[in-house]
C-alpha cells in the first residue's frame, strides 16, 4: 500500500473551506458540499488471491466528495454535480468517480432531468426485480456505503405528475454494466477459470439506441402502484466460448433483455406490506437452449416490515427466480459448466436498532437462499460521534454448502470493514 | 413568556370568534368554562391545525446532560383538508450534512393509521416507513413523531383538574389517560385558558413516574393574510422536551413561519418529496 500523503494534503486544504450555501436577491443560488469517506476491508478468511490485486485488504480507499448545486428561482432549474476524487491504496492509484452530473428543469406538471443520474425503482430491500438500474456489487460485498450499491447512468428523464397517473420515463444512451468482483481482488467461482484470453464487447448503445426504462405509478386502495417497462440489456455478462469442450478464449457480452413488472407498496397489519414481480424476456435466447444466455425468469417477492418495540423494527422478505426455459437449457448444458438450478429463490432479514438517541445503530442483514444453500451476513455497529463524523463497524460473512453458488462462491472473501466519514 | 402586542390581541380575539362560530359546533366564547374534551379538542386546533396551511423553518438542538449537542435544521409544511379532518405534512433536512435533501412525508388521517414515506436522495429512493413507529423519537430527538404531529384526542380520556396560573397565564390542568397502550400511560397539561395552546406537559410511564416535560417557552402571534381579510396565529416559537431521566433534552426553535399560503393538496406527493420547488426550502 502506497501512502496516502497527497489526497490528505488535499483533503484537508478543502476541510478548511466551510461548506457555502448562498443566496442573492435575483434568485440565483449556490450550495458546496463536501465529506471525507476512507474504507476500509480486511480479510477474515485466511490468504489473498495471488496476483498484483490480491491483498490483505479486500478494499481501502479514501474519498473526497465534491458536492457543487447551481440554482434559479426565476425558472425552477438546478444543475448539481457529485464527484469523487478517490486514492484506492490496494492499487496505489488515484482516480476519479463521476457519481452524479445532472441539469434540472421543472415545468408545469413536467420535470426533466438530464445527465449523470442514480434511480432506483420497485419495492424490494436490496432485492431488485423492477429496478434494472446498474449496481456496484463490490462495494455492497466489501463494506463501502449503502449509497455506493447504485451507479449513475446517463440518461434523460422525464417525469408526469398528475392526480390520475404519474409516468416516469428515462431513455439511457450509454450501457453501463453491474460492477461485479474480479478474479483478481475477490475468490470466486468461474466456469471458465482457466481461460486468460478475454474480451468483453459492450452493446452499442446511443442517442439512436438507447435503452429505455418506463413506470407508471398511482395510488390504488391506499398502495403505492406501479407498473414498468424496461428494453434494455442483462447487466451482467454472458461468457461465450471459442469451442465450448476446450475452451482457449472467452467473450463476454450483455444480452438484449426487456422487463415488464408491477409493485405495490402499503400499509398492512400495522407495518409495511411489499409486493413486487416481473418478467424477464431474454430476448436473445428466447428458446431457452443457449448456454451461454440466460433464460427468460419470473421473479417475484414479497416483503413486510414493521417495529417491534421503540426503535427496533424488522423486515422479512421472501424473493424468487423461475428459469422459463429450464429444460431446454440443462439439455443445452456442456459438462465443464455448473448447472443453475430451476427456481432460485432467498429469504432475507434485517433488524435495526437504535440507542441513545439514534447515534447509535446496531443492524443485522441477511441474505439465505433455501435452493442454492447459502447465505450473506451483514453485521453492522455504527455511530455517529458528532454531527459531522461518523463511524462503521461491519462484516460480511459468505457462505453455502458448495462454492459454485451465488453467496457460496465468495466464502473465502469474509471482510471486516471500518468506515469513517467526515461531512463538511 | 408571551410577547403579544395589544393590536394583535385584539385581532387574535376576533379571529378566534370568528373562527369558532364558524365552525359551529366547538362555538362558545373564549375563557368562560369548557368540558376537557372541548379544551383538548381546541388546544389540538390551534397547536397542530393552526392557519389552513403554514410552512416553518425550525431548528432542533439534541442537548446531552454533560451539554454535548447536535443540531437539526428542517423546513416543515403542513396543510389541513378541513372537511375530513386529514392532515399532510412535509419535511425537508437542511442539516446535518449527511442528511441534507433528505425528505419525510406523512398522510395523517383522524381514525387510522397514518401513511408515512422517506425520500433517500443519495439513491433516489422513496419507501414507506411502518405507522406503528409513531412512538420512536423523531431523528433522535425527545419528541416522538406523534408528538411533532399531534395525537389524535379521541385516543385520550381527558378530565379537568383545575385552572392554574403558570407564570402569568390562566391556564386549564387537564389529565389525559390513553384508552389503548401509548408511550405514556398519564398527561397531565396546562392549557393557555385565552389561545389554548398547550403551556406545559408532563407526561408519565407505566410506574406513574415522571419521565418528560414539554414546556412552550416563547409564544407570539404570527400574522397571515392581507387588510380586511387579515389574521394572526398564535405560534409557539420556542419549546423544549426534557426527559427527566436521561437528563436529555430537545430545543425546537421555530426560525421563520407563515400561515395561510395556498398550498395545494398536490403538494404532498412523490413529485415534492423528490423535487421540492427552491421557494419551500431556501
Amino acid at each position: 500500500m502506497r501512502p496516502v500523503a497527497p489526497f490528505l494534503v488535499l483533503s484537508t486544504v478543502l476541510l478548511s473551506t466551510p461548506s457555502l450555501s448562498q443566496d442573492d436577491d435575483n434568485g440565483w443560488g449556490v450550495e458546496f458540499q463536501s465529506f471525507v469517506l476512507g474504507t476500509y476491508a480486511v480479510r477474515t478468511a485466511g490468504e489473498p488471491p495471488p496476483g498484483p490485486e490480491g491483498d490483505k485488504f479486500l478494499l481501502a480507499e479514501e474519498r473526497l466528495r465534491l458536492d457543487l448545486t447551481l440554482w434559479t428561482e426565476a425558472i425552477e432549474a438546478e444543475a448539481r454535480l457529485m464527484l469523487d476524487g478517490l486514492h484506492d491504496a490496494v492499487s496505489g492509484k488515484f482516480d476519479l468517480d463521476l457519481r452524479e452530473a445532472y441539469l434540472d428543469y421543472s415545468t408545469g406538471d413536467l420535470d426533466f432531468r438530464l445527465g449523470r443520474q442514480i434511480a432506483t425503482w420497485g419495492v424490494g430491500d436490496l432485492l431488485f426485480i423492477n429496478d434494472i438500474f446498474p449496481k456496484d456489487w463490490v462495494s455492497f460485498f466489501a463494506g463501502r456505503p449503502l449509497e455506493y450499491l447504485k451507479l449513475g447512468v446517463d440518461s434523460a428523464r422525464m417525469r408526469y405528475s398528475s392526480a390520475a397517473l404519474n409516468a416516469e420515463l428515462m431513455v439511457i444512451t450509454s450501457f453501463r454494466p453491474d460492477t461485479l468482483p474480479t478474479p483478481g481482488r475477490f475468490f470466486l467461482h468461474d466456469d471458465f477459470a482457466d481461460v486468460v484470453d478475454r474480451s468483453r464487447i459492450l452493446p452499442d448503445t446511443g442517442v439512436g439506441n438507447p435503452e429505455v426504462a418506463l413506470r407508471l405509478y398511482r395510488r390504488i386502495a391506499g398502495f403505492d402502484a406501479s407498473a414498468y417497462a424496461y428494453r434494455g440489456y442483462w447487466r451482467s455478462p454472458a461468457q461465450q466460448a471459442d469451442d465450448p469442450n476446450m475452451p482457449t478464449q472467452i467473450t463476454q457480452f450483455f444480452p438484449a433483455l426487456s422487463v415488464y413488472g408491477i409493485s405495490a407498496q402499503g400499509q398492512a397489519m400495522g407495518g409495511v406490506l411489499s409486493l413486487e414481480g416481473g418478467y424477464y424476456d431474454s430476448r436473445e435466447d428466447k428458446a431457452g437452449d443457449d448456454p451461454a444466455i440466460a433464460n427468460s425468469e419470473a421473479r417475484f417477492l414479497i416483503g413486510y416490515q414493521r417495529q417491534l418495540s421503540k426503535d427496533f423494527t424488522f423486515g422479512i422478505q421472501y424473493y424468487a427466480e423461475v428459469m422459463m426455459d429450464f429444460g431446454a437449457y440443462e439439455q443445452a448444458l456442456t459438462d465443464n459448466v455448473v448447472s443453475k438450478k430451476k427456481i432460485h429463490d432467498i429469504v432475507s432479514l434485517r433488524l435495526t436498532r437504535f440507542f441513545r438517541h439514534q447515534t447509535w445503530t446496531l443492524s443485522l442483514f441477511t441474505f439465505y437462499s433455501p435452493a442454492e444453500q447459502d447465505y450473506l451476513l451483514q453485521p453492522q455497529v455504527a455511530y455517529r460521534v458528532s454531527d459531522n463524523f461518523s463511524t462503521t463497524l461491519g462484516a460480511n460473512l459468505f457462505g453455502g454448502e458448495m462454492r459454485t453458488t451465488f453467496f457460496g462462491q465468495f466464502d473465502r472473501n469474509d471482510n471486516l470493514y471500518l468506515t469513517l466519514r467526515y461531512d463538511f | 413568556m408571551k410577547e403579544n402586542s395589544v393590536p394583535s390581541i385584539v385581532t387574535l380575539t376576533f379571529c378566534w370568534a370568528a373562527m369558532f362560530v364558524s365552525v359551529g359546533a366547538l362555538a362558545q366564547s373564549t375563557g368562560s368554562f369548557a368540558s376537557a374534551d372541548e379544551i383538548m379538542e381546541r388546544s389540538q386546533r390551534a397547536y397542530h391545525f393552526a392557519g389552513e396551511d403554514a410552512k416553518g423553518r425550525l431548528t432542533m438542538e439534541l442537548i446531552d446532560r454533560k451539554g454535548n449537542t447536535r443540531q437539526r435544521v428542517l423546513t416543515m409544511l403542513r396543510r389541513n383538508q378541513e372537511s375530513t379532518g386529514q392532515q399532510k405534512y412535509f419535511m425537508y433536512f437542511h442539516e446535518p450534512g449527511d442528511v441534507r435533501r433528505m425528505t419525510f412525508m406523512i398522510w395523517k388521517y383522524p381514525e387510522r393509521d397514518d401513511d408515512r414515506w422517506i425520500y433517500v436522495p443519495a439513491v433516489d429512493l422513496i419507501r414507506r416507513i411502518a405507522a406503528e413507529d409513531k412512538y420512536s423519537s423523531f431523528v433522535g430527538s425527545d419528541f416522538s413523531y406523534e408528538d411533532v404531529s399531534g395525537r389524535d384526542t379521541s385516543e385520550d380520556a381527558h378530565s379537568v383538574l383545575g385552572e392554574e396560573m403558570l407564570e402569568d397565564r390562566d391556564a386549564f390542568v387537564v389529565e389525559s389517560i390513553p384508552r389503548r397502550a401509548a408511550a405514556f400511560t398519564r398527561r397531565v397539561s396546562w392549557i393557555d385558558k385565552e389561545i389554548f395552546l398547550p403551556l406545559k406537559e408532563e407526561y408519565y410511564d407505566a410506574q406513574d413516574q415522571l419521565q418528560r416535560i414539554f414546556t412552550a417557552n416563547v409564544i407570539e402571534d404570527i400574522a397571515a393574510g392581507d387588510g380586511g381579510d387579515r389574521r394572526s396565529y398564535p405560534t409557539i416559537m420556542k419549546r423544549t422536551m426534557e426527559n427527566v431521566r436521561t437528563g436529555h433534552r430537545t430545543e425546537v426553535t421555530v426560525v421563520s413561519v407563515s400561515y395561510d399560503l395556498g398550498l395545494q393538496d398536490d403538494d404532498f406527493s412523490e413529485r415534492r418529496m423528490r423535487r421540492p420547488p427552491r421557494a419551500w426550502i431556501r
